[in-house]
């Protein structure tokens, strides 16, 4: 009997997929179910000049202040419970990268678009509003119908690699969130040319379904050119049902990204090492008494 | 009843906003509207469906700050997008950083786009909404730098741009009310513009004027918000916030 082969990989397999100039969609919502193992080992890399899709939230805001993004395309950046994510926010100010702004269905629409292989979709949403006075590229189309109806013709959302992460997948990237919301992370996969899912666990395919909805199942190995074990992989963002937000965490990131000298220490305690040495320093800090 | 607290005439305020909606999903962001939204539910509007603001669609209306109840659907963020926004049976009130006489809002920056001097949320879900379903606004600090003559840039679209940008904007596009710290407005002044509805006790119609960077419509006398009821007062003391946490967006004058 012949077998499918394994797609597992190690972090800096993935990391070796990516290439300077690609366009790198990132899955999961605001500081919800980000794949941040996978954006950490992109800030360790020399990667440069990466265009960064996301629904916004830290990631996008550490992949800016390392240099890593020259444009980022988003409809919002927000940690959620701290409504703004600061050092995106001094991107925009600093105006260190290109930035195009869509509203958030018209984000979900292109992305459609792009895993559908059709050149744009239309819809109604940014007529009348900023998005198309700050994005020169988007054009209308009018209804072939009688109906004449001028609409935005959102174009798609071609990615080169997604990043998503995931509670379980098994080696085949097969992949299942077990939370309240899939976010867009199979829209993310199908509108990319190549797509690896990061995962709390790597299990085996029989024990996906064994306690939990088919429905869970939200990516299919059709999707998936990889996928990776990362344990607490989107710290310090949500991975319910196994973790919540590190809320202590995060408010310890937006305070010290603040200022330089506070975000140079936080860089150099938590970010100068590899992926165990942040889960450990971050195990540490969760130990320290509230100060 | 002399002892009703601003923050209560503006959760009567923002209830009264969803009274006549009927059965469609209402998305009170932000504190107050949350009140609001959960007060009406329980009188006016027992039709309205609301979420924990998460994915869950709750069949009751938990105290503030709270999210367990029974669930009676699923709405994940992929499904307000896809299935509720362009559906339109949906009556957002979102939050405004600026909001102006054309009833154009901003969340998204200050300063020119290019490079703002204050980088907010992003236009989120603004443009969409504004072109598909019924959208209010709530400001709990009416002041001349939120109520402006134009926004620096447009997130929630108001009804003059959606007249420039044509029938297709035009077509669901419905603006309901603006309720501040201050004043019920709305935007059926000339144009489309913001009209005084009602000020809250305590609050002049020039003490609104003042407060605003831009002129707003004045039809004649300008009513006081109403009072509520005992019930209102004890749904939202005893009920739906116990802790008093409304105080904590609008204190009281």
């Amino acid at each position: 009997m012949t077998r499918a082969p394994s797609k597992e990989l190690s972090i800096d397999d993935v990391i070796g997929h990516i290439s300077s100039g690609m366009t790198l969609g990132i899955g999961g919502w605001g500081s919800r179910r980000k794949p941040m193992a996978l954006v950490r080992a992109i800030l360790r890399s020399d990667l440069t000049d990466l265009h960064i899709v996301s629904y916004a939230g830290p990631d996008v805001g550490l992949l800016l202040d390392a240099g890593k993004a020259s444009k980022v395309t988003y409809a919002f950046a927000t940690l959620d419970s701290i409504p703004l994510e600061p050092l995106f926010g001094q991107a925009r100010q600093n105006r260190t990268a290109a930035f195009r702004e869509w509203d958030e269905g018209m984000f979900q629409t292109g992305l459609r678009a792009a895993a559908q292989r059709v050149p744009f979709l239309p819809m109604r949403a940014g007529l009348g509003s900023g998005v198309l006075d700050h994005d020169p590229d988007l054009r209308l189309v009018t209804s072939p119908y009688a109906d004449g109806e001028q609409l935005v013709a959102v174009p798609g959302l071609r990615l080169d690699v997604a990043l998503v992460h995931m509670n379980r997948a098994d080696q085949y990237g097969n992949a299942q969130y077990l939370g309240p919301d899939p976010y867009f992370d199979d829209l993310f996969c199908m509108a990319a040319d190549t797509a690896f899912v990061s995962a709390e666990q790597i299990i085996d395919t029989a024990g996906l379904t064994v306690d939990a909805p088919l429905q869970s199942l939200l990516i299919n190995r059709t999707m998936v050119a990889g996928v990776v074990e990362t344990p607490r992989g989107a710290h310090f963002t949500t991975c319910s049902p196994t973790y919540e937000r590190d809320e202590k965490f995060q408010k310890e990131y937006a305070t010290a990204a603040k200022e330089p000298e506070t975000w140079a220490a936080f860089k150099a305690r938590f970010l100068s090492g590899d992926e165990a040495a942040y889960q450990a320093a971050v195990k540490e800090f969760s130990m320290e008494e509230p100060g | 009843m002399s002892d009703v607290t601003r923050a209560e005439y503006c959760a009567i305020a923002i209830a009264d906003c969803f009274a006549d909606d009927g059965e469609i999903m209402g998305s009170p962001m932000g504190l107050l509207p949350m009140l609001g939204a959960r007060l009406a539910k329980n009188t006016s509007n027992p039709l309205l469906m609301l979420t924990d603001g998460e994915a869950r669609i709750l069949s009751g209306t938990p105290p503030l700050g709270q999210t367990a109840d029974v669930v009676e659907g699923w709405m994940p963020f992929r499904h307000v997008l896809e299935h509720v926004v362009p559906y339109g049976k949906r009556h957002v009130m979102m939050g405004a950083t600026q909001i102006d006489r054309h009833g154009n809002q901003n969340i998204s920056a200050i300063g020119p786009w290019e490079q703002p001097t204050r980088q907010l949320l992003g236009v989120r879900g603004g443009p969409g909404n504004t072109v598909n379903n019924k959208t209010s606004y709530w400001v709990p600090k009416h002041s001349p730098r939120v109520v402006v003559e134009q926004v620096d840039i447009v997130s929630g679209v108001g009804r003059a741009r959606a007249e420039a940008a044509g029938p297709a904007a035009t077509r669901y596009h419905q603006l309901g009310r603006l309720v501040t710290d201050l004043a019920v407005l709305d935007f059926n002044g000339d144009g489309g513009t913001l009209r005084l509805v009602s000020t809250h006790p305590g609050v002049t119609v020039d003490d609104v004027r003042e407060a605003s960077g831009c002129e707003i419509v004045v039809d004649g006398d300008v009513p006081d918000t109403r009072e509520p009821s005992t019930g209102e007062l004890m749904l939202i003391r005893e009920l739906l916030d116990p802790k008093g946490l409304r105080d904590r967006e609008v204190p009281s004058p």
